[in-house]
């Protein structure tokens, strides 16, 4: 099968994000705290992403799947058979608790579970997302504070020109030069495997 | 130049698509080794004991308040896991 341009760079960085992935697991597993703190970290936006996105499930019932999903991953990690298949299996985990939560929310209304039917799309898209963001940790400081705060937490360039002390005037054209960074660094994870300083 | 817009554009749109998970659903997830560290010698002793068991299941909050171990939600969500069938 031949792949085209994008599917080669998803490739190279599934790869890449899965070493990572497996690097963290091995240390979870000898028992270092501070690996189960990145793990948690690196996932807990992916997993609640799954929740409130792709399941649309109310914030009460998401607290209750994010905590039960990490309860879980942190429990049976030791099963893990691959582990550089941490993603798709804590995204399994995910999704299976979630459809347990519908169930037991729609068997009190007496009508039948079912997932949303774009809940693959929304998947593939968090997928590509959190490559994004392993790419946006390869930035600098400074970028990853204010593409997050921009685009993630959704703050004004009042907001963040107040907490980073910045004119505002210059928050947009920060912005934008973090972004062709950003750019950069996911074509390079592309192209290699090695780190890119932002 | 249109090709960077889009580009640029699709990766602001997947920056968006994670936001953050409220940090005491973070903080709580991350006490998780601690919890089970805690939960340990109880959960041993209530594979042997039927009777602590039982107390356990009725009300887990007020039995693991009786055996001095917080009932913080890492500790609660890794008692039930081990406890219920």
């Amino acid at each position: 099968m031949v792949l085209n341009p994008h599917e080669q760079t998803s490739a190279v960085q599934e790869t890449a994000d899965s070493s990572l992935d497996a690097k963290l697991v091995a240390r979870c597993r000898a028992g270092d705290v501070s690996a189960w703190n990145e793990l948690v970290e690196r996932y807990s936006r992916y997993v609640y992403a799954i929740c409130v996105q792709g399941f649309r499930l109310s914030e009460h019932d998401a607290e209750d799947v994010f905590q039960d999903v990490f309860a879980k991953a942190y429990e049976q990690l030791g099963r893990l058979r691959d582990d550089h298949a941490f993603r798709p299996w804590i995204a399994q985990l995910t999704r299976r608790t979630c459809i347990d939560t519908l169930r037991a929310g729609r068997r009190e209304q007496a009508t039948e579970a079912e997932e949303p039917e774009d809940l693959d799309d929304t998947l593939a898209l968090l997928d590509e997302a959190l490559t994004v963001r392993d790419a946006l940790a390869e930035l600098d400081g400074p970028c990853q504070e204010i593409l997050d705060r921009f685009f993630a937490r959704d703050e004004s360039y009042r907001t963040i020109g107040e907490a980073l002390d910045l004119p505002q005037g210059t928050i947009a054209s920060r912005i934008s030069r973090c972004l062709v960074k950003l750019r950069a660094a996911l074509e390079d994870l592309g192209s290699s495997d090695r780190p890119v300083n932002g | 130049m249109s090709y960077v817009t889009d580009e640029t554009e699709r990766i602001a749109e997947l920056l968006a698509a994670l936001p953050p998970a409220p940090l005491g659903w973070v903080a709580a997830a991350q006490e998780l080794p601690f919890a089970r560290a805690s939960l340990d010698g109880l959960l041993a002793r209530a594979r042997q004991d039927a009777a602590l068991r039982a107390r356990l299941l009725a009300d887990l909050e007020a039995a693991l308040a009786d055996e001095g171990i917080p009932a913080t939600p890492a500790v609660v969500k890794l008692a039930r896991l081990h406890l219920e069938p």
